[in-house]
């Protein structure tokens, strides 16, 4: 699957394209599939997305899971600072 | 809305840029185009009759037209110096400041943005041959010859 | 140090409002981001893997307590409570907000602060000897040559769109404390015939390909500085490549035409910069000099320092150093408490440091390129209060130079542009050696971490240093070994194929316990690699 994430302009958050919006947390993230393109460049110049990407990612049991290490870092949080992370329960290394 | 902006008084120059290879063969052209990796030193032996150098920016990240405008200037070249192409609003102070005096960008400026952007900053650190005193000229009035 | 007068604040101020209007053209949809890139990387604003993360200058690494202060407050308001020092002697916050930037920039203004030019394609942050003023071996102090370079590189008008960035360190000792031989261009300053003038250096850096900086000019006086170092710059700016990205820094161009052709071209264009009067007058660099004088110091001070506490003694003998003035000491200050986060100062922390910099050390502060703090005006009498509160707040650990004073880049935890992650092999390094008696044994090693590539961390200068890369997504560490940014500069040798992150340190815990097996007497680690070579800690590793 494909998910799309970038950053809020604004506040620099990262956000995930939901399938009708933005979410701060992966666990929401849609695949945008073949519409990623014109998915990032509509919600871009609509201000709703800032340095919009895609992502591949896998279907799990807990929600979509991006398959390269950065990404899942991205989604989860600093390793090294789980009082800071978004959320701790993503694994970091692919099993 | 610019399209065109000049710092100059007088009419803009009107006459067709050649390139610099066609320039240096020619002995009638009085405007060219630089592109940026060409040699802006090419063209110190014809300065006297040229009234437009124009400097290709394709990219605004390019930054070697800065040099071959500044290089110009220092040689003694009095003419219109336009840049041309990738120019935004916020490259103009430093273009100026290398002595380019017109500008033709891709897409047209915003006037207002423009006057805010060039009137920013009432002093410089550097001395170029904008004629603008440096803060180091402020501070040692007595120490600075011309 | 330097304060700024009339001239310089109206430019700093009127940077954060065109900054602000900039920001407002962004958020406005004005701009693309691509328009805004540039403008915002030269104000220090980057995105990075969870957020924009701002980068504050701190010109040469000096601060007074109340710009330290205010670091702590940018930290407690604006980020999460916490800052990072860096290898070039500034400070990163990794949680800013765009609609925030403007007034933290606005806020450092009123302490003389910015974050002007630490990034882009432009001329960095001046770096410098983080003992400058303090230490017995310099010929003069370099930091008010820097400042005359700081304000000549400030919104440079030919400059601003580089091939690529450009790093100077300024120095002035034989010594070279700030890794002066691997950056684009590193100043020495020497004597000749009583006169203080510029060695350059041009063409050093780390990165996908390590050089260290030929000399190009042997003396340059302080009247022709700045025609040297502008054509030292034109020369760049117009020949060096543009086509790609890894090969855009000058010390690829240098390579490439060669020292004798770049020092050539660099002569031409210093003879026509000399003709154009864009140096200024002596009075000027005399003027600065003025705010580097040597402080006030007391005289007729004791130079007998209490060591009855252990601990204490421990922490006198590792990080603290001689000072030309008799009765006074430098103190080094670790960022890196053994599992701690290399760099890294929380708010509460970074508040303390502002106090004690205004009580103990004449109001002045410094940051190392090896991420640590120095406070350089330490009475001896005051070094027991001064280390009984730093211990309370983790700020005492006793590891100067040893092997878990670690410079380690943030990584893959934080930057986008990372390959593997940094912190973590850092902390498991520490935890490994932690033993304080075994880490004193081992002596000076200096190891060097990087995420990626682009060696923020410094990995081609160190005794030991660890490159991580992405192996097919998995997190893989090179290790090198050899490497050093003193004035015995050398770039490291991979020792072989990579590790994971427990296999690299069982490798480490190799290497050192064959340099403690075959050291000879007096002999550092990167002595005793020097003269056995590659092989035998090869054959240690991979057996």
């Amino acid at each position: 699957m494909i998910l799309l994430t970038g950053n809020d302009l604004a506040s620099g958050d990262v956000i995930w394209w939901t399938g009708s919006g933005w979410s701060r947390h992966v666990g929401e993230a849609a695949d945008a599939g073949s519409e990623a393109d014109a998915i990032l460049a509509r919600e871009s110049a609509a201000l709703k997305v800032n340095a919009g990407y895609s992502v591949e990612a896998e279907a799990t049991a807990s929600g979509p899971l991006p398959l390269h290490i950065k990404e899942r870092i991205r989604a989860s949080g600093p390793t090294v600072r789980a009082d800071l992370a978004i959320n701790t329960a993503i694994p970091i290394v692919r099993a | 809305m610019a399209e065109f902006l000049s710092f100059r008084t007088g009419e803009a120059a009107q006459e067709p840029a050649v390139t610099v290879e066609a320039f240096t063969g020619q002995t009638n052209a009085t405007a060219v185009r630089i592109e940026p990796g060409e040699d802006a030193r090419a063209l110190l032996p014809h300065i006297d009759r040229l009234s437009l150098v124009e400097v290709n920016f394709p990219a605004f990240g390019d930054g070697r037209g800065y040099s071959a405008a500044r290089i110009l200037r220092e040689a003694g070249y009095e003419g219109e110096l336009r840049a041309v192409g990738d120019v935004l609003v916020d490259q103009l102070t430093a273009m100026r400041r290398c002595g380019f005096d017109a500008f033709k960008p891709n897409h047209p400026l915003d006037d207002a943005v423009v006057k805010t952007s060039l009137e920013r900053y009432d002093d410089v650190y550097q001395k170029t041959i904008d004629g603008r005193p440096p803060v180091w000229a402020k501070r040692h009035p007595e120490k600075v010859n011309g | 140090m330097y304060r700024y007068d009339q001239y310089d604040q109206e430019i700093v101020d009127a940077r954060v409002e065109e900054f602000r209007d900039q920001a407002r053209r962004r958020l406005a949809g004005e701009m693309t981001e691509d328009q805004f890139k540039p403008l915002r990387l030269m104000n220090g604003l980057y995105l990075q893997l969870h957020a924009y993360m701002l980068r504050v200058a701190v010109p040469y690494g000096t601060m007074s307590g109340k710009q330290m202060r205010m670091l702590g407050h940018i930290a407690r308001k604006y980020d999460k409570g916490y800052g990072h020092f860096t290898t070039r002697q500034n400070i990163q916050y990794n949680w800013i907000k765009l609609e925030d930037a403007a007034d933290i920039l606005a806020e450092l203004a009123t302490v003389e602060m910015h974050a002007i030019q630490t990034s882009g394609n432009c001329i960095r942050n001046i770096s410098s000897d983080q003992y400058a003023g303090a230490a017995a071996d310099e010929i003069a102090d370099p930091r008010p040559w820097a400042e005359l370079l700081r304000q000549w590189s400030t919104f440079h008008p030919e400059f601003t769109y580089l091939p690529r960035k450009f790093k100077i360190a300024v120095i002035a000792s034989a010594e070279d404390r700030a890794a002066m031989r691997l950056h684009d261009i590193g100043i020495e300053l020497v004597k000749r015939d009583g006169k203080v003038g510029a060695k350059f250096f041009v063409g050093g850096g780390m990165g996908r390909t390590p050089m260290i900086a030929p000399e190009i000019k042997d003396f340059v006086p302080e009247e022709e500085l700045i025609s040297y170092a502008e054509a030292c710059l034109r020369v760049y700016n117009r020949y060096g490549r543009r086509d790609n990205k890894y090969k855009a820094r000058i010390k690829i161009l240098v390579h490439e035409i060669g020292a004798d052709e770049y020092r050539r071209q660099v002569e031409e264009e210093f003879a026509h910069m000399k003709t154009l009067g864009i140096d200024p007058p002596v009075a000027e660099l005399a003027r600065i000099r003025t705010y580097f004088a040597d402080p006030a110091y007391e005289t007729g001070l004791s130079d007998a320092v209490d060591r009855s506490d252990p601990d204490f003694a421990l922490w006198l003998d590792q990080n603290v150093v001689t000072h030309k003035q008799p009765g006074y000491a430098i103190v080094n200050i670790s960022l890196k408490p053994v599992g701690g986060i290399p760099g890294d100062a929380s708010a509460d922390q970074i508040e303390l440091i502002a106090d004690l910099t205004e009580r103990y050390s004449l109001d002045e502060v410094r940051v190392t390129h090896a991420q640590n703090i120095v406070l350089p005006y330490v009475k001896k009498a005051d070094l027991y209060a001064l280390w009984q509160q730093l211990d309370e707040a983790g700020l005492g650990e006793s590891n100067l130079n040893l092997i878990t004073d670690m410079i380690a880049c943030p990584g893959l935890d934080y930057c986008s542009l990372a390959n593997a992650r940094a912190i973590p092999v850092a902390q498991k390094i520490a935890d490994r050696f932690a033993d304080p008696a075994r880490q004193r044994d081992l002596g000076e090693l200096k190891l060097k971490i990087s995420g990626c590539i682009n060696a923020c961390g410094h990995h081609h200068a160190g005794h030991i240093g660890i490159l991580g890369v992405d192996r097919k997504g998995v997190e893989n560490y090179q290790l090198l070994l050899g490497g050093s940014g003193a004035e015995d500069a050398s770039i490291g040798t991979i020792t072989g194929p990579g590790f994971g992150e427990d296999g690299v340190v069982d490798a480490i815990e190799k290497v050192t316990n064959l340099y403690v097996a075959e050291r000879q007497e007096g002999e550092r680690f990167l002595d005793t690699y020097r003269r056995l070579g590659m092989k035998p800690f090869k054959e240690a590793i991979y057996g």
